[in-house]
């Protein structure tokens, strides 16, 4: 069964790939906006904060990927829902194939595309300032952060994109999660933040996150006295991983499985 | 019993819309029978809204019934989904295929998903004459290609029980040609079709056996001949404009006593026409006897009855099914 599941997903994971072949530019497009929000914050935002520049820019960085890759809610979501509208999902099920393998195929390929995409951020992040000051194992266990937690966001935003089955209504609801890194650390850290709004904050996933890939590329210490999941950043980032996906996967699975039945 | 049937429905009921709101409750399937001999092609006919598309779904295991119980290739479509997933192969509607993928990508990628041997997918490609269609993406093939693609996808496997909703609806007259070719040539082949239409041609010239579905059920089966007896044709006289009331009425009563049925006149359009069953009632005689009866003709007509016609012909006796709220 299992083999069915990984034999079937290779083969969902084969179209996603073969799509953004023959459709590049969205791909392109997706890439390029990262950046500019990295140039905007860095050069426009930044240069109003406390902050000296230099030392803002290299927290923003880490802020930056990571919020690119909370991104996977938005592209999770857009994809699902408009693929639900494909007569082919109709033609996936009607054919003796494993339920679980069309989202992760989805999953797979997004995660591969970001691991692609996140190399010219990076780039541009050197070039802005930013180091990696931790040593190669915590920059390595930092990329494997962004990466697991990107996979876990698409779960989430493949089950939003199917519970919405309308592109509009995807499209709506994913550009507002564009917000959710502005509710956490990754661009501002929280000690300024008014009481409950600090706690919210802290309590986003992001938050956790991004503490935590700063942690491991050596670019900022640990705060103290924040909620546990940022006191405790990679043991919290990947709980919430493990919560994300836990809770995800069947749903989205499900979802599908019964889409319209 | 369930061997020598392909498909077998009994009852099959399907809802649509809220539970909670009876008002709006859309009753899309209600109590539909169905028995697909092996090795024939069976038109299931009917108007937009008739529920052939939702049949063709629940066998499908697309959807769940309500109610009621089917078998396709012995299998129960809900306790056995995926046993049924393995021996049919299903052309929608609309075509199911990936849009942003080239014909050849599509196949590929559904013979993999079906353990089909690679070289299935070219074989398919050269057979339903797809070259055009290989290293194009999907969306940009005219509307008979896409459907012959489509086709194609269903066919990897060579399944038991092939389903074709409305498969050539839309279609140019010489792209549902070439659909109806290769419908034929898999029914030579053995392999049982269960095919949605509208019109009465396409079922009267593939269907072994027609279902007629109206409100959610078999309204009649038969044969296409069986079919055609019964509802027979169409006489349609026009008689100039110049011409009174009474011309009309005398051409009724001419029609009335070769065909025994009740003419139909329209004023407005200055036409006369009734249901013919006798084969011996030809055109030549029609014209004859009103001519005789000095009826003065601009054109007449016998024709095959449209689909609302032969609906009405055979519906028109059984009760409108009554509104019962779930």
């Amino acid at each position: 069964m299992s083999s069915a599941i990984l034999y079937d997903g290779t083969a969902v994971l084969g179209r996603h790939l073969q799509r953004i072949r023959h459709a590049p530019a969205i791909l392109v497009m997706t890439q390029t906006m990262p950046i500019v929000f990295l140039l905007f914050f860095g050069y426009v935002f930044g240069s109003a904060l406390a902050m000296p520049g230099s030392d803002y820019r290299a927290f923003l960085v880490p802020g930056m990927l990571v919020a690119t890759a909370a991104n996977g809610i938005m592209t999770g979501m857009f994809t699902a829902a408009q693929d639900s509208h494909r007569g082919v999902m109709d033609r996936f099920r009607t054919l003796p194939m494993s339920r679980a393998a069309v989202p992760l195929g989805q999953a797979v390929a997004d995660l591969l595309t970001t691991a692609v995409g996140l190399v010219p951020l990076v780039l541009v992040g050197l070039a802005m300032g930013w180091r990696v000051e931790g040593g190669t194992p915590g920059a390595l266990g930092a990329f494997g952060l962004l990466l697991l937690f990107r996979f876990a966001t698409t779960w989430v935003g493949i089950l939003f994109g199917l519970v919405s089955r309308s592109e509009e209504a995807a499209g709506q609801l994913g550009s507002a999660t564009f917000m959710l890194p502005l509710l956490s650390n990754a661009y501002i850290p929280t000690d300024g933040m008014p009481g409950w709004v600090r706690t919210v904050a802290e309590w986003n996933p992001i938050s956790a996150v991004a503490t935590a890939v700063r942690e491991l590329f050596g670019n900022a210490p640990v705060p103290h006295g924040a909620a546990w999941p940022v006191t405790h950043p990679v043991a919290g980032s990947l709980a919430w991983c493990a919560v994300l996906l836990a809770v995800c996967v069947p749903l989205a699975v499900r979802r599908y499985a019964n889409a319209g039945r | 019993m369930t061997s020598t049937y392909a498909v077998l429905s009994e009852g099959l009921e399907k809802r649509f819309g809220p539970r909670n709101d009876p008002a709006k409750t859309v009753h899309a399937l209600r109590g539909l029978d169905l028995a697909v001999r092996e090795g024939t092609v069976c038109g299931l006919l009917g108007p937009n809204g008739a529920g052939k598309t939702t049949a063709v779904r629940l066998l499908t295991t697309l959807l769940r019934p309500d109610a009621g119980t089917a078998r396709v290739a012995g299998h129960d479509i809900t306790t056995a989904a995926d046993a049924v997933r393995r021996s049919i192969g299903v052309t929608g509607q609309y075509a199911s295929v990936d849009g942003d993928l080239t014909g050849r990508e599509n196949l590929r990628l559904f013979a993999r998903l079906l353990r089909a041997p690679r070289g299935r997918a070219d074989e398919l490609l050269d057979r339903f004459g797809l070259a055009a269609a290989a290293d194009r993406p999907a969306r940009t093939l005219s509307g008979g290609l896409r459907r012959r693609l489509d086709l194609a996808s269903s066919l990897l496997t060579r399944p038991a029980v092939l389903f074709l909703d409305e498969p050539t609806t839309g279609l140019d007259p010489h792209s549902r040609n070439g659909i109806w070719e290769a419908v034929r040539e898999l029914a030579g082949e053995g392999t049982t079709v269960l095919l949605t239409t509208q019109y009465l041609e396409e079922a009267d010239r593939l269907a072994d056996d027609i279902v007629l579905i109206d409100g959610g059920r078999a309204a009649h089966t038969g044969t296409p001949a069986e079919l055609k007896a019964q509802i027979g044709h169409y006489a349609e006289i026009v008689v100039p404009e110049d011409a009174g009331e009474p011309a009309l009425h005398a051409a009724a009563v001419v029609l009335d006593q070769l065909t025994g049925a009740r003419p139909r006149v329209d004023p407005e359009r200055r036409t006369v026409g009734a249901v013919v069953l006798d084969p011996a009632v030809t055109l030549p005689r029609v014209v004859r006897e009103l001519d005789a009866a000095g009826v003065p003709l601009l054109d007449a007509t016998l024709r095959p009855p449209t689909l609302d016609e032969a609906f009405l012909r055979l519906t028109l006796t059984r009760p409108a099914p009554e509104e019962v709220a779930a």
